[in-house]
């Protein structure tokens, strides 16, 4: 459903002007989306001011500094660290992307930090993503096939690998899935751009038999046909794959098993 | 309050969206090609007036087109002919991008971009010779 508003209970209010850190010369603001299941209040947007010469480059940087400096209740997930677990997902200066990789000096002003959009939030930036994996797991993301099992293991040519250049580095951040619009709106029914980037991937793959049974599955106004390649996804994706392309691609195997 | 987990689990907010996403140019020109469709059927309804006017009686016809006529009527004439313009190249683009070409950067913003130039350029280009010619 289409509903541009949020709900009465999900509207931020202004939140607390932390102090500043003492003795500080090379102050940066941050405005954070903070949010406790406990309390009973409204999400609000707290404003703190990071030490910029006592913080490393990056947006996860500038996050930890917060948390072990000002206020140790700021709840994110975060774990690698350099792009690759996919975790510290969020929406920084208006766009998704990781915390991780995302360098301070390519935003200007105050950096503005919220959870990834129209999602239920567990806890401040962290959001639920039970949802997203089910669409993942429901596009059955692991090689289905029907001739006997081969004495070692499934062949592929460097050719047939190539075809999976630009799938296969997805990290399932949700970036991509909670920039777009369609995913907003119909986000129980339309499978978004990760999970159909993930079938793609399987749709690509030389030694997978059931590209039939996968297409059939996602014949579907919903799951499929909802994707209007409004390219947020592609515009967001902090590994540079293009989901949209992907999704275009499916379309295109649709058609062309008809004719 | 409530702390179990179930009464914890139905408080939880819904994250901003529109609030708070930066739009870009792509996205702005995907809700304009959804605009400027719907607008196509208020300008279809005018075009369908003129020509159940003329066929009427020449009274009918004179009171169609003297409010197409009217500054206010050539102005919803003006936005009826943008409309059509960058709602048909805007399927073009759509076409483009269906076959899987175009859809890398910086390819898209390029078609994004021709998209909405083009729409105006073509608009401004009829009423230049529909203005020339009469």
């Amino acid at each position: 459903m289409v509903e541009f508003a949020l709900p009465k209970n999900s509207r931020p209010t202004a939140g607390k002007s932390w102090p500043k850190p003492e003795g500080a010369k090379n102050l940066r603001e941050f405005r954070v989306y903070r949010w406790n299941p406990d309390d009973g209040q409204n999400p609000r947007i707290d404003n703190y001011f990071v030490n910029m010469d006592d913080c490393g480059p990056m947006v996860l940087d500038a996050i930890l500094w917060i948390k072990n400096n000002i206020d140790p209740t700021l709840t994110f997930r975060r774990s690698c660290r350099e792009g690759i677990c996919g975790s510290c997902a969020m929406n920084i200066d208006g766009t998704n992307t990781l915390a991780c990789t995302k360098d301070l000096t390519s935003i200007s002003g105050a950096v503005s930090i919220y959870p990834l959009p129209h999602m239920k939030v567990v806890k401040d930036l962290v959001p639920d993503l039970t949802g997203f994996y089910a669409q993942h797991a429901s596009i059955e993301p692991w090689l289905k096939t029907d001739t006997p099992q081969p004495e070692k293991e499934w062949g592929q040519s460097p050719e047939d690998r190539t075809k999976l250049d630009g799938l296969y580095e997805c990290i399932l951040c949700a970036c991509c899935s909670t920039s777009c619009p369609s995913y907003w709106w119909n986000g129980d029914r339309y499978l978004g751009p990760a999970a159909l980037l993930q079938a793609y991937r399987w749709l690509s793959d030389s030694r997978d038999e059931s590209t039939g049974e996968r297409l059939d599955f996602l014949e579907d106004p919903f799951r499929l046909y909802r994707c209007h390649t409004i390219m947020n996804c592609a515009k967001a994706c902090p590994k540079g794959l293009n989901p949209a392309k992907a999704i275009a691609q499916i379309k295109n195997m649709m058609v062309a098993r008809q004719v | 309050m409530d702390q179990s987990p179930a009464a914890r689990e139905n408080r939880r907010p819904l994250s901003p969206h529109l609030q708070v996403y930066r739009f870009a140019l792509t996205m702005a020109m995907s809700i304009a090609h959804r605009i400027t469709g719907a607008g196509l059927y208020a300008g279809t309804l005018l075009l369908a007036w003129w020509l159940v006017a003329a066929a009427t009686d020449a009274a009918s016809f004179a009171t169609a087109s003297w409010f197409m006529g009217t500054i206010v009527g050539r102005l919803i004439l003006f936005g009826f002919t943008w409309a059509l313009f960058h709602h048909m190249l805007g399927g073009l683009r759509h076409f483009v991008w269906d076959l899987g070409y175009g859809m890398d950067h910086p390819e898209r913003e390029y078609l994004a971009q021709g998209t909405l130039i083009g729409g105006i350029v073509l608009t401004v280009l009829v009423w230049v010779v529909a203005y020339v010619v009469r």
